[in-house]
C-alpha cells in the first residue's frame, strides 16, 4: 500500500513540475540567440570585417555556432579572453592572419586631395563620412571606428589612419613611464 | 537626540573612518604674510583649467589685452572663460604643457605682460543684495570661478542648484600637511571671505552655514569667530586635525554625521560645500567685478630658502614662484603641485599656476624622495591590513590593489574603486611602500576608457545597424522605382496615342530583329541537318583547322617580313599556304561557292600582300626594278589611248582610263613576271580578261574610274596565286594614275589658257613625266624643268604654284584612296569570312553525307542564301568605299 502511495505522490509531483516547466518554457521564451547577443556585446564594434564576416554581429553569431574565437584583431587579446570566458573555452592567441596593432586610430581625409568620388562613403560601415559627389568629403572623427575600410577604395589615396592623440581626457596613468624632465 | 547644531556648539564631532596624522609642516609658511603678486616675463594661461570644456578663444595673437579682460567666452555651464591676469600682448596661442599628472600639452594662451598692469573697465557693485540670483550667478560664471580647493568644478553650477539647502559648508579644513593658503587668506582677508559667504547665503538660503576648520589654525579660527560673531546661523566648527578631513564627504560626515552615498551629490542631501578661496573669489567677482585672475599659492618645502604664501597670477610659471622663494636645488629639480599627499610631480618648472593650484612644493631629497632619483622600493604586500584601517572611504585597498594588478575591471567596480578619493592615506601607511593610489588611478583610467569605448562601440553598432537597414530600404525603393517605371511605360504604350504606337512598333521591330538574329544563329549552328551531332563536330573541326591554317599563314608572313622579304623561298612558302588554302576549299560543286572561296583566298592574299608591302617599303631597289621594266608597256598603252581620244572632253576621260589601264598593265606585267613560276597561263588569261572589262568600264564619270580601279584591284586579288608584290605595285600604279589625272586637269586648264596647239600631246607627255617622276625620283627634277620649258608662254609663277599643288594632290588622293580601299577590304573580308564558313560547312556536309542527298540539298539551299547575304554585304561595303573614293576625288578636283 505504502509503495502505491509513494508512486502516486511522486507521479503527481512529476506531473506538477512537468507542467510548471512546460509553462515556463512557453511563458519565458527568449527570442533570438542570447549567446550571440552576449558575444556581440564583447566585440569592439569596429565593423572592420577583418574576421572575415561583414560586421561584428555576424562574427558573434558565427562564434556562437563554433567559429574560432581568435579572429578579432581590433579587440585583441582582451576580447579573446572575454570571449573565452563566456564560451568556457581555452584562450587562444590572436589568429596569425589577423596580427595587427590595435592602437586606436581614426581615419583622416586630406581634404585638398579629395576628388569627391564617394567611394569611401560607400565603404564606411558606420556612415562616418560626410560628403557627396564631386564635393569634398570629411570624416566625423567621433563616429569613426578606425576600421580601415575606407582607405583601400580611395582612388587618390587621400585617406590616412591617424592614431588617436592622447589627451588629458583619455590619458592612462602609466606606472612604468619615465617622467619627462626638461633639461635646461 | 541632540541636533547637529547643538552638537557643534558642544564641540562634539563625529568621526570618519580611518585617517592619518602625517607630520605637520605648516609652520614653514603659516606665520609669514602673503607676498604680493609679481608679474613674470611671460604668462601661460591654459584655456581649460577646470572640469568641463574649454571656452572659445576670443583673442588673436598680437592683440593687446587689459587686465581682467576675457580671453575666452563660454556658452554652456560647463564652459568657463579665462581672463588676462595683467595687461599685455598675446604672443602665441599654442599647445603647452599643462599642470596635469600626465605632463601632456593643451591649448594655452601665451601672454607677454607690458608691466603696466592696466585694468579694464570694472563696475563696482556695492550692494549685491539688489542683484537677482541670476545676475549673481552670471557674474560668478563670467568671472570664470571654479572650485579652488583642487577639483576645479565650475562654481556657478554648484551654487546654482535648485535643491533645498540645509547646510552650506565652508571648507577651511586644509588638511594637507604643508598648505597654509586658506589659513593665511582667512587671516588677511576675512571681510572679503565673509562677503563671499554672505553672497552664497543670499544665493542658497541655507538653514545653517558651517565653517569647517582644523584646530591647528588658531589665528584663522579667531579671526573667523570674530567676524561671524554677530551672524547667528554661521557656525565656526573647529574640528580635530586629521587627514583627510578636508575631503568633501569626510567633512560632511564630521560636521553633519551624514554619509554621502556612492554616486550621489551632496546637494541631494541638502548640503553644498565651498572652499574658502572660492568664497573670496566670489566676493571679488560679485562686488569688485574682478574675475579670477590670481590666487594664493603656498610655496613651501625645505628646498626653499624662504617658503611663503604668495599671490600668484594665473599663468605664472611655477619656476618663477620658487625662484622668488629662493629655490636652492638647481641640479635635481623636483617640484610637486598640490600637497605632498595628493599632489603630482611636475615635469618642468615652466608649468603655470592655474585656478586650482593651491600649493607648490619644493621638497628636499630627505623630505620627499624624487621619483626619478631612486628606484622603486615597492615590495610584496604582506597583508597587514593597515591600509584598510586608514581608508577614509572604508574600501579594501589591498584587494583593490590585487584586482588593479590583475586588471580585473569587474572586480574593481565591485569593490567600489570609484569611491576612492585618492587621498593617499593607504600608500602613506603601507609598510611595503606600494604606491597604491597609482594602481587605483590606473585602474580608474582604464575603466573610464573602457566605458568610453563601450559607448563608442554601442554607437557604432547602432550606426552599423541603421546603415544596414538604410541600404535594405534603398534597395527595395530602387526595385519599386524600376517596377513603377516599367509599368508606366507599359501603360503609355497601351494608351493608343500615335506616340505609343510608334514606340510599340519600335519595340516590336526590335523584338523581331532579335528573333531573326536568333533564328539565323540557330540556322548557322544547325545549317547541317539537325539530326546528327557528328556534323557539328566536324564542322567545328574544320573551322579549327581553318583557323590554324590561317594562323600559320600569318606567322609565316610575319617571318617573311622579319627576314628578307624578297627571298623567293619565303614567298613561295606563303604562296603555297595560300594555294593550299585556296585549293582545299573549292571542292563543292556549286559555282557560287567556289567563287566565294576564291574571293576568300584573294582576301587573305591581299592581306598578306599588304603586310609584305609594308615590309617592302624599306627595300626600294627591288620595287624599282620591275617598274622600269614596265615602262615600255605603259608607253604603248598610252599611245593606244591617245589614238582613241577624239574630242578634248573625251580626251580627258580617256586619259584617265589610260592611266588606269597603264597601271593595270604594269601590275599585270609584274604579275606575269612572278606568275611565270606558278601557273602563268591561267593568271595572264584572267588578268587580261579583267583588264578588258576595266577598259570597257572606263566610261566618263570619275566615280566610275575609281570603280574601275577597284575592279582592277579585285581582279588582281581574285587570282590568288598573284604574288604579293603586285598589290604594292598596283597601289603605286594607282597613285600614278591619280597623279596623272591631277596633272591632266592642270594641263587642260593651262591649255585653255595658253591655247597651245597640241594639248593632247602635251598632256600625254606630262602624264608620262609624272609617272616617271613617281617611279624614278632622281630624274623627276629634270622632267619638271622640261615641263616648265614646254609651258614657257605661261607665267612661270602660276606653273610653279600648280606644280606644288600637283605634288600635294596625289599624296592626298592616294591617302584617301587607301582609306577607301581598306574599308572595302575590311567589309569584304568580313563577308568573305562568312561565306567561307558557310562554304566549309556545306563542303563538310557534302563530304560526309554523300548518301543523304535530301539533307545535302537543304544544306546547299541554306548556304546559298547565306552566300547571297554575304554578297549583298560585300556590295554594300563596296558602294560605301566608292562613295568615299568619290568624295576624295571631288575634294581633289575642287582643289
Amino acid at each position: 500500500m505504502s509503495t502505491v502511495i509513494a508512486i502516486l505522490v511522486l507521479g503527481v509531483l512529476a506531473a506538477l513540475f512537468g507542467a510548471l516547466l512546460g509553462y515556463a518554457s512557453v511563458r519565458f521564451k527568449v527570442e533570438g540567440d542570447p549567446l550571440a547577443e552576449q558575444l556581440d556585446a564583447l566585440l569592439p564594434q569596429t565593423q572592420c570585417g577583418q574576421c572575415g564576416y561583414p560586421g561584428c554581429k555576424p562574427y558573434a553569431e558565427a562564434v556562437a555556432n563554433g567559429e574560432a574565437i581568435n579572429k578579432c584583431a581590433p579587440g585583441g587579446e582582451d576580447t579573446i579572453k572575454k570571449i573565452a570566458d563566456l564560451m568556457g573555452v581555452e584562450v587562444q592567441p590572436l589568429d596569425e592572419n589577423h596580427e595587427t596593432d590595435n592602437t586606436p586610430k581614426v581615419a583622416f581625409i586630406i581634404e585638398e586631395d579629395c576628388i569627391g568620388c564617394t567611394k569611401c562613403i560607400q565603404a564606411c560601415p558606420v556612415d562616418a563620412i560626410l560628403g557627396t559627389t564631386k564635393q569634398m568629403h570629411t570624416i566625423i572623427a567621433d563616429e569613426c571606428t578606425g576600421c580601415d575600410l575606407c582607405v583601400a577604395p580611395c582612388p587618390v589615396d587621400c585617406i590616412e589612419m591617424i592614431p588617436v592623440a592622447t589627451t588629458t581626457q583619455n590619458w592612462q596613468w602609466d606606472l612604468d613611464s619615465i617622467p619627462v624632465v626638461q633639461v635646461d | 537626540m541632540e541636533s547637529v547644531i547643538e552638537r557643534i556648539h558642544k564641540g562634539h564631532f563625529s568621526h570618519f573612518h580611518g585617517g592619518i596624522h602625517p607630520p605637520e609642516q605648516k609652520f614653514l609658511t603659516c606665520t609669514k604674510p602673503i607676498a604680493s603678486a609679481q608679474i613674470p616675463e611671460q604668462l601661460t594661461i591654459p584655456v581649460r583649467q577646470h572640469i568641463g570644456q574649454a571656452g572659445d578663444i576670443i583673442v588673436a595673437v598680437g592683440d593687446k589685452v587689459l587686465k581682467g579682460q576675457a580671453l575666452s567666452a563660454s556658452d554652456s555651464p560647463m564652459q568657463l572663460p579665462v581672463h588676462a591676469p595683467t595687461s599685455g600682448t598675446i604672443s602665441a596661442i599654442k599647445a603647452s604643457v599643462i599642470p596635469h599628472p600626465s605632463g601632456l600639452s593643451e591649448t594655452c594662451i601665451i601672454m607677454k605682460p607690458d608691466g603696466e598692469d592696466t585694468w579694464c573697465k570694472r563696475k563696482i557693485c556695492p550692494d549685491y543684495e539688489l542683484l537677482s540670483k541670476g545676475q549673481i550667478l552670471e557674474k560668478i560664471a563670467n568671472a570664470g570661478i571654479a572650485g579652488m580647493g583642487g577639483a576645479g568644478f565650475p562654481t556657478q553650477v554648484k551654487v546654482g542648484t535648485l535643491a533645498k539647502i540645509e547646510y552650506l559648508i565652508i571648507n577651511a579644513a586644509e588638511c594637507e600637511p604643508y598648505i597654509t593658503a586658506d589659513d593665511l587668506l582667512i587671516q588677511e582677508h576675512s571681510p572679503t571671505v565673509l562677503d563671499g559667504i554672505k553672497i552664497l547665503d543670499h544665493l542658497l538660503a541655507p538653514k545653517n552655514i558651517l565653517i569647517g576648520i582644523e584646530d591647528n589654525k588658531s589665528k584663522a579660527i579667531d579671526t573667523l569667530k570674530k567676524a561671524t560673531a554677530d551672524i547667528e546661523h554661521i557656525h565656526v566648527c573647529v574640528i580635530p586635525t586629521k587627514y583627510p578631513s578636508g575631503g568633501e564627504k569626510q567633512l560632511i560626515k564630521i560636521l553633519t554625521d551624514q554619509e554621502v552615498p556612492s554616486g550621489v551629490l551632496p546637494s541631494s542631501l541638502g548640503i553644498v560645500m565651498q572652499n574658502v578661496a572660492t568664497c573670496f573669489a566670489i566676493a571679488d567677482a560679485v562686488i569688485n567685478d574682478t574675475p579670477l585672475i590670481k590666487r594664493v599659492v603656498t610655496v613651501s618645502g625645505q628646498a626653499l630658502e624662504k617658503p611663503q604664501n604668495t599671490w600668484a597670477l594665473i599663468g605664472t610659471p611655477v619656476g618663477f614662484l620658487t625662484q622668488n622663494c629662493g629655490y636652492k636645488n638647481k641640479q635635481h629639480k623636483h617640484l610637486i603641485m598640490g600637497g605632498p599627499m595628493m599632489g603630482f610631480s611636475l615635469s618642468n618648472d615652466q608649468i603655470p599656476v592655474i585656478k586650482s593650484t593651491n600649493c607648490i612644493l619644493a621638497p628636499s631629497e630627505e623630505e620627499i624622495a624624487s621619483p626619478y632619483s631612486t628606484g622603486t622600493k615597492e615590495v610584496e604586500c604582506i597583508r597587514c591590513g593597515q591600509c584598510a584601517d586608514v581608508c577614509p572611504a572604508q574600501l579594501l585597498p589591498q584587494e583593490l590593489q590585487w584586482s588593479a594588478k590583475a586588471k580585473d575591471q569587474q572586480q574593481l567596480t565591485n569593490l567600489n574603486l570609484f569611491d576612492c578619493i585618492e587621498c593617499g592615506a593607504c600608500a602613506y601607511v603601507c609598510p611595503s611602500q606600494i604606491p597604491l593610489v597609482h594602481y587605483y588611478r590606473v585602474g580608474k583610467a582604464e575603466i573610464r576608457q573602457q566605458k568610453l569605448l563601450d559607448i563608442k562601440a554601442e554607437k557604432a553598432k547602432v550606426r552599423f545597424e541603421a546603415r544596414k537597414k538604410r541600404l535594405e530600404r534603398e534597395k527595395i525603393a530602387r526595385a519599386e522605382k524600376h517596377k513603377k517605371a516599367a509599368e508606366a511605360r507599359k501603360a503609355r504604350m497601351n494608351s493608343g496615342t500615335s506616340e505609343a504606337k510608334t514606340e510599340k512598333s519600335a519595340v516590336a521591330a526590335a523584338l523581331a530583329r532579335v528573333k531573326a538574329k536568333k533564328a539565323q544563329s540557330s540556322t548557322d549552328k544547325n545549317a547541317s541537318p539537325q539530326e546528327s551531332g557528328n556534323e557539328q563536330v566536324s564542322d567545328q573541326k574544320s573551322q579549327v583547322a581553318n583557323a590554324i591554317a590561317r594562323a600559320k599563314a600569318k606567322k609565316l608572313a610575319q617571318k617573311a617580313q622579319l627576314t628578307d622579304v624578297q627571298t623567293p623561298k619565303n614567298d613561295s612558302d606563303t604562296t603555297k599556304v595560300d594555294t593550299k588554302e585556296a585549293s582545299a576549299k573549292p571542292k563543292s560543286e556549286n559555282a557560287p561557292v567556289t567563287d566565294k572561296k576564291a574571293k576568300v583566298a584573294a582576301a587573305i592574299a591581299k592581306a598578306k600582300a599588304k603586310k609584305l608591302q609594308q615590309a617592302k617599303k624599306t627595300d626600294d631597289s627591288v620595287a624599282k626594278l620591275p617598274e622600269t621594266k614596265t615602262d615600255n608597256d605603259v608607253n604603248a598603252a598610252l599611245t593606244d589611248v591617245k589614238e582613241t581620244a577624239a574630242s578634248p572632253a573625251q580626251d580627258k576621260k580617256s586619259k584617265v582610263a589610260a592611266a588606269v589601264a597603264k597601271a593595270k598593265q604594269k601590275a599585270k606585267a609584274k604579275a606575269d613576271a612572278k606568275a611565270k613560276t606558278d601557273n602563268p597561263v591561267e593568271l595572264t588569261a584572267k588578268s587580261q580578261a579583267k583588264s578588258a572589262t576595266a577598259k570597257k568600264e572606263a566610261s566618263p564619270t570619275p566615280v566610275e574610274v575609281i570603280e574601275v580601279v577597284e575592279v582592277v584591284e579585285e581582279s588582281d586579288s581574285i587570282s590568288a596565286e598573284l604574288p604579293k608584290q603586285s598589290a604594292a605595285e598596283l597601289k603605286k600604279a594607282k597613285i600614278a594614275a591619280t597623279v596623272a589625272k591631277a596633272k591632266q586637269k592642270a594641263k587642260a586648264k593651262a591649255a585653255t589658257k595658253n591655247k597651245t596647239e597640241k594639248p593632247t600631246d602635251l598632256s600625254s607627255d606630262e602624264t608620262d613625266d609624272s609617272i616617271s617622276k613617281k617611279q624614278e625620283k632622281p630624274t623627276s627634277n629634270n622632267d619638271n624643268s622640261a615641263n616648265k620649258e614646254l609651258t614657257a608662254p605661261v607665267t612661270k609663277n602660276s606653273i610653279k604654284a600648280k606644280a606644288a599643288k600637283l605634288t600635294k594632290a596625289p599624296k592626298q588622293s592616294a591617302e584617301e584612296l587607301k582609306k577607301a580601299k581598306i574599308a572595302a577590304a575590311v567589309s569584304k573580308a568580313k563577308a568573305n569570312a562568312k561565306a567561307k564558313k558557310l562554304a566549309k560547312q556545306s563542303q563538310t556536309e557534302s563530304n560526309s553525307e554523300n548518301s543523304e542527298q535530301k539533307d545535302d540539298a537543304k544544306a546547299n539551299e541554306a548556304s546559298a542564301s547565306e552566300i547571297k547575304k554575304a554578297r549583298i554585304a560585300a556590295a554594300v561595303a563596296k558602294a560605301k568605299a566608292k562613295k568615299l573614293a568619290a568624295d576624295a576625288t571631288k575634294s581633289q578636283t575642287s582643289e
